[in-house]
C-alpha cells in the first residue's frame, strides 16, 4: 500500500480499496439536485448537487453549499434518480430544420395582406 | 458601576464559549467526514468565531474593555470562563455531532431569553444571531436523528456519545454568585432557568430518535470553567490557537 497522502482530502477517499482493484460498496450516499429560490415567488433555479444520506441532509448542506453567499427564500433538493431525462444520444431530436419558417412568427407578414385587401375594396 | 461585573461576566462566558466552540470544530476543517459535512461545520465554526467578536465588542464598547483580538488572544487560562464541554479535544464525529447538539440547543434558548434581555446590545445581538443559530439546531438535530435511526452500529454510537458528552454539557450551566442581579433587572433569567428549557427540549428529541436519556445524580462534576479552573485541553488548544497572534502582538491584520 502507498503512503497516506499529506492532504486529509485524500485520506477521505480511502483510495487503497480502489487501489487493490476492489471498489468499496455502500460507502457512498446517493445524490440530490438542488434548487435555489432568490425570491418568494420566483422559480427555483437549479444549482448544482449535494451527497446526503436523507433529504433532510441534503437540505442542510445544501444552505451551506448553495445559500452561503447570496439571497435566499428558499431550496429545493430532488433525489437525482427522481430526475427523467433523455439520452444524449437523443439531443438531435431538438433540431429544427431551417425550412420551418412557418413555425416562427416572423413568417406571417399579416399586415401587407391586411393592407392588400383594404386597397382592394 | 458595580453591578455591571454581573453582565460582563455573562458576556464573557458567552464570548468564551463561542471562541473555543468554534475553534474545536474549525479543527475539523479538511478532515470532516464527507466534503458537504465539511463545508457545513467550517462555516458553523466562522459563524461561532463571528458571535465571540460580537460580544467581546460589547464589553469594549459600553463597558471599555480591550480590543477584541488582545481579548480572544492574549488572555491567560485561569482569564477564560468557558466552560469545559467546549474544552475536550474533538474526538471521534459522534463524540463532535453529540457536543454540537448539546452546545447549540443551550446557545439557542440563551440567545432566545436574551431577546427580552433590558439590556439592549445583549437582546439586538441575539435577535441578529437568531437564524444562525436556528440553523446550527436543525443540522445537529439532522444528525443526531440520521444517526440515531441508521443502523444498529450509528444508533450504539450516537448514544454512547450521548452517555459521555451528557454529564459534561452540564458545565454549561455553572451559576455565577451575581445572578441575581441580572434576574431582578430582566438582563438574563438565570442558568437555572436556561437548564429547564434545555433539558426538556433536549429530553423530548432525544426520546424521539428512540434514545435514552442518560440519568446523572452529579450536577456539579464539570463545574469549575466559569470560575477559570479548566480540564487539561484548554491549555494546548490555547497555546495553538494564539500562536500566530503571539509572533507579533501589535501586527496590523
Amino acid at each position: 500500500m502507498k503512503d497516506k497522502s499529506l492532504d486529509p482530502r485524500i485520506n477521505r477517499l480511502d483510495m487503497q480499496h480502489v487501489e487493490n482493484g476492489v471498489l468499496p460498496t455502500n460507502t457512498h450516499w446517493v445524490t440530490y439536485e438542488v434548487f435555489h429560490q432568490d425570491k418568494r415567488g420566483k422559480q427555483p433555479i437549479h444549482v448544482g448537487v449535494v451527497h446526503a444520506a436523507s433529504p433532510e441532509l441534503a437540505l442542510m448542506f445544501a444552505k451551506e453549499q448553495y445559500a452561503r453567499r447570496k439571497a435566499t427564500a428558499n431550496l429545493w433538493v430532488v433525489k437525482s434518480s427522481d430526475v427523467y431525462t433523455y439520452s444524449p444520444a437523443d439531443e438531435d431530436i431538438f433540431e429544427t430544420t431551417p425550412e420551418k419558417t412557418f413555425r416562427e412568427p416572423g413568417f406571417y407578414k399579416v399586415r401587407d395582406r391586411i393592407e392588400a385587401y383594404k386597397n382592394k375594396i | 458601576m458595580e453591578n455591571n461585573i454581573a453582565i460582563k461576566e455573562l458576556i464573557l462566558k458567552m464570548a468564551d464559549d463561542a471562541l473555543i466552540i468554534g475553534h474545536r470544530n474549525s479543527e475539523w476543517t479538511g478532515i470532516g467526514p464527507v466534503l458537504e459535512e465539511d463545508i457545513a461545520f467550517s462555516s458553523m465554526s466562522q459563524d461561532k468565531i463571528g458571535h465571540a467578536w460580537a460580544l467581546y465588542m460589547i464589553l469594549q464598547e459600553p463597558f471599555g474593555d480591550i480590543d477584541a483580538d488582545t481579548k480572544a488572544f492574549n488572555r491567560t487560562e485561569k482569564e477564560f470562563t468557558c466552560c469545559h464541554l467546549v474544552e475536550y479535544p474533538i474526538g471521534e464525529y459522534d463524540f463532535s455531532i453529540m457536543r454540537h447538539f448539546l452546545m447549540d440547543k443551550a446557545e439557542y434558548h440563551r440567545y432566545d431569553l436574551l431577546t427580552q434581555s433590558s439590556f439592549l446590545p445583549l437582546q439586538h445581538l441575539s435577535k441578529k444571531v437568531k437564524g444562525e443559530i436556528k440553523y446550527h439546531v436543525m443540522h445537529a438535530e439532522t444528525w443526531v436523528e440520521q444517526l440515531a435511526k441508521g443502523n444498529e452500529e450509528s444508533k450504539a454510537r450516537i448514544q454512547s456519545a450521548l452517555d459521555y458528552a451528557y454529564p459534561i454539557a452540564l458545565s454549561i450551566f455553572e451559576k455565577s454568585d451575581n445572578e441575581e442581579f441580572l434576574k431582578n433587572e430582566n438582563i438574563f433569567g438565570g442558568e437555572e432557568a436556561l437548564f429547564n428549557l434545555w433539558h426538556e427540549d433536549v429530553k423530548k428529541h432525544i426520546e424521539h430518535y428512540g434514545l435514552k436519556m442518560p440519568s446523572v445524580t452529579d450536577m456539579n462534576k464539570h463545574y469549575g470553567g466559569r470560575k477559570g479552573y479548566h480540564t487539561e485541553h484548554l491549555a494546548p488548544l490555547l497555546k495553538e490557537m494564539t500562536e500566530v497572534f503571539a509572533l507579533d502582538p501589535k501586527a496590523e491584520w
